[in-house]
């Protein structure tokens, strides 16, 4: 599959000097940032249509979203498992594949985490964590890791499996904490045993928000060492550019899939941990509340980048953490933030077609005279 | 009355495959059509919920199900057309703006779909076929709607289009080469926009099914995929229409196994059997795919396939 979304150029020196490589960065920046204004600037014309006012919204967001301490921690604590989320669609995608199916690997991550959990109550921390941190990681890893693998060994197309297998593992958490795992005292929403305190996750200090965003944040960091900065990473970049000239090379295309949906998987299954031990103290249904599809739309806004990732994760955070105000304030359904994030997606696929027409951002423009 | 006894489950299982099967029937006859014509619309799911809201607004506004059978085909064909002219610039992923697609069209049916939740909406007729039998559940299973066989019918004629028809012709020769198709002086941006609208109609007919017959309500979670399974159901019935409705059969029927254990009290993996429908879908495309060799049947330049 030809995926024209994910940058394939290398970092060479710039023959054109400081000015060129900052115009030709610059235009991975700026036209994201023009969609996400015509996103808005056409959401705010379908409220107008519905004779609600834009600038009340907009304002409410920001308000209920960044306005105080109170809303920072709010947002911050709703942009870790986005990050996670988001990094299991852009590692895949920087070798072309669409993999949409990060909520499974959450789903299961965290069931795998809580069932650790209760499985270990009573050993001593120091092994309970490691394993249930462990499990997460290695169930959302093989579950993703096995959509690459049908890809590569199978041609089963990515993007259809991993929505599928997400259906799948939220049928299969329904059937874990509904039945094997259940707690008899869990009466009206069926959960897993609740975790004991010391496996439970903290907040990070004085910043009451929970360790999750710190490891969230390193993860990207991370993720952009690897994909910048090794030859894992710059060969899984040409794979992603042309995959047939990368099997001529002898790069090993089919081990760079599997190792990078399987570690996205990983990451989106350390979602799931922090879901469990640090918001909701047990496994259960509040686990599928649709960050892995809101990652998708992050991971495009970001362009795949894992250090853009950040500011992204954050603003749509932001969106999600105010929506709960917006509906009351302003009287609007709750699928207001999906019709947001749906112009704003429809946008930022449709600038892709923009790239390389504005001569302004050639480093040939910038030539010193 | 005579017991059934165990019978009563395929009989359950056939009257739910034909229950069941004709969103995915319709789906993949719309997704049958844009692919054919070398593009993918991965956001019939989100055409679907979409189809199925307008369907119970307007049937329930107006009183007549065929008007919201009508809105519902409009709409899903806007959803198309928006989907074929922003496909037709260059260098877009169609397969991301099908995902964008899908949440716009989830988003925009839950947002306007939100009064309709609570009041009855007229249903679709359906006609008894088992007035032969005194039998009460050999007669439910063969209630068969209408919009069913209008979806058989089109099956069939879309077969024969394909197979004898210019029009049919023309869409197969965009599909399988853009430059082929220039060169007879086509003009292949065009006719895919057309196929993908009118595909999109299609699905917003498949929602209409939903909402106005079977489950029969409007709820956010009208669909819990069967927009995508349709799509998927495409691969494996070859871009064949008519393959399209044995496939959907038997997706009906995967579907309707979870309602029919429950029902005879079979409660142990009652999750399991809600994911039966998923599982195969996932198992015929691991079955049916390859890498190596290009599939049979599929259309040149589908991006899926490429």
């Amino acid at each position: 599959m030809t995926d024209q979304t994910v940058s394939t150029q290398l970092d060479t020196p710039s023959p054109n000097g400081f000015l060129g490589m900052l115009a030709r960065r610059s235009e991975a920046v700026i036209l994201p940032l023009a969609a996400l204004l015509v996103g808005f600037a056409v959401f705010s014309i379908f409220l107008l249509l519905q004779g609600k006012s834009p600038t009340e919204f907009f304002a409410l967001t920001y308000r209920a979203g960044f306005g105080t301490a109170f809303s920072w921690q709010n947002t911050l604590s709703r942009t870790a498992p986005l990050l996670f989320a988001a990094l299991c669609v852009a590692l895949p995608a920087r070798l072309g594949l669409v993999v949409i199916g990060g909520e499974g690997a959450i789903v299961l991550g965290g069931v795998a985490a809580g069932a650790m959990g209760a499985l270990l109550a009573h050993s001593s921390g120091l092994i309970a964590v490691p394993m249930m941190v462990a499990s997460a990681m290695i169930v959302g890893g093989l579950w993703i890791g096995s959509v690459g693998a049908l890809r590569y060994y199978r041609g089963v197309n990515e993007t259809i499996a991993s929505l599928l297998m997400a259906y799948i593992a939220i049928a299969v958490m329904n059937h874990l904490v509904e039945g094997p795992l259940r707690d008899p005292a869990s009466l009206n929403k069926p959960s897993t045993a609740p975790l004991a305190d010391n496996l439970r996750v903290g907040d990070i200090p004085g910043w009451e928000v929970h360790w999750g965003l710190a490891f969230g944040v390193l993860c990207c960091v991370l993720a952009w060492g690897l994909i910048d900065k090794t030859t894992w990473g710059f060969a899984a970049r040409i794979a992603g550019g042309n995959m047939r000239a990368a099997q001529v090379q002898g790069l090993p295309v089919g081990r760079l899939i599997v190792g990078f949906t399987a570690l996205g998987g990983a990451l989106a299954g350390l979602a799931g941990y922090f879901e469990v031990t640090a918001v909701h103290g047990a496994a259960n249904a509040s686990l599928a509340t649709g960050y892995g599809y809101t990652g998708i739309l992050i991971a495009f806004l970001a362009r795949h980048n894992p250090l853009a990732i950040i500011p992204v994760a954050i603003l749509l955070a932001g969106f999600e953490a105010s929506s709960g105000l917006i509906q009351r304030r302003m009287d609007l359904p709750n699928a207001t933030t999906l019709v947001l994030q749906g112009f704003v997606f429809i946008s930022i696929l449709m600038s892709d077609t923009l790239y390389g027409r504005f001569k302004v951002f050639a480093p040939e423009c910038w030539r010193s005279a | 009355m005579e017991d059934l006894g165990l019978w009563v489950i395929p009989l359950a299982i056939l009257g739910g495959a034909i229950r069941v099967s004709t969103p995915f029937l319709f789906v993949s006859l719309g997704e049958v059509l844009t692919e054919r014509s070398g593009r993918i619309n991965l956001g019939l799911e989100g055409t679907l919920v979409f189809g199925a809201m307008s369907a119970y607004a307007i049937a329930y506004l107006t009183g007549s199900p065929w008007l919201g059978v009508l809105a519902a085909a409009a709409g899903g064909a806007l959803f198309g057309l928006i989907h074929g002219l922003i496909c037709s610039l260059p260098r877009v992923n169609d397969i991301a703006v099908g995902i964008a697609m899908m949440i716009l069209g989830m988003g925009l049916a839950f947002y306007f779909g939100k009064p309709y939740v609570q009041p009855v909406a007229p249903d679709l007729p359906s006609i008894g076929f088992g007035w032969w039998s005194d039998i009460p559940q050999v007669e439910a299973a063969l209630r068969v709607n209408v919009l069913f066989l209008i979806g058989a019918v089109l099956a069939f004629a879309m077969w024969w289009m394909f197979r004898a028809t210019k029009v049919g012709l023309i869409i197969r020769v965009v599909g399988d080469s853009t430059d082929a198709a220039r060169a007879m002086g086509l003009r292949p941006t065009l006719i895919r926009t057309l196929a993908t609208a009118a595909g999109g109609a299609f699905a917003g007919v498949g929602g209409a099914y939903l909402s106005l017959f079977y489950p029969g309500s409007w709820n956010e979670g009208i669909s819990s995929g069967q927009g995508l399974m349709a799509v998927a159901l495409v691969i494996f019935a070859r871009w064949n229409p008519v393959a399209c409705f044995g496939a959907a059969l038997l997706f009906g029927g995967a579907g309707a196994l979870g309602p029919t254990l429950q029902s005879v009290g079979v409660s142990e993996g009652y999750y399991l059997f809600f994911a039966a429908p998923y599982v195969l879908t996932l198992g015929v495309l691991i079955a049916t795919s390859s890498p190596t060799r290009a599939m049979t049947g599929a259309p040149g330049e589908l991006s899926i396939t490429k």
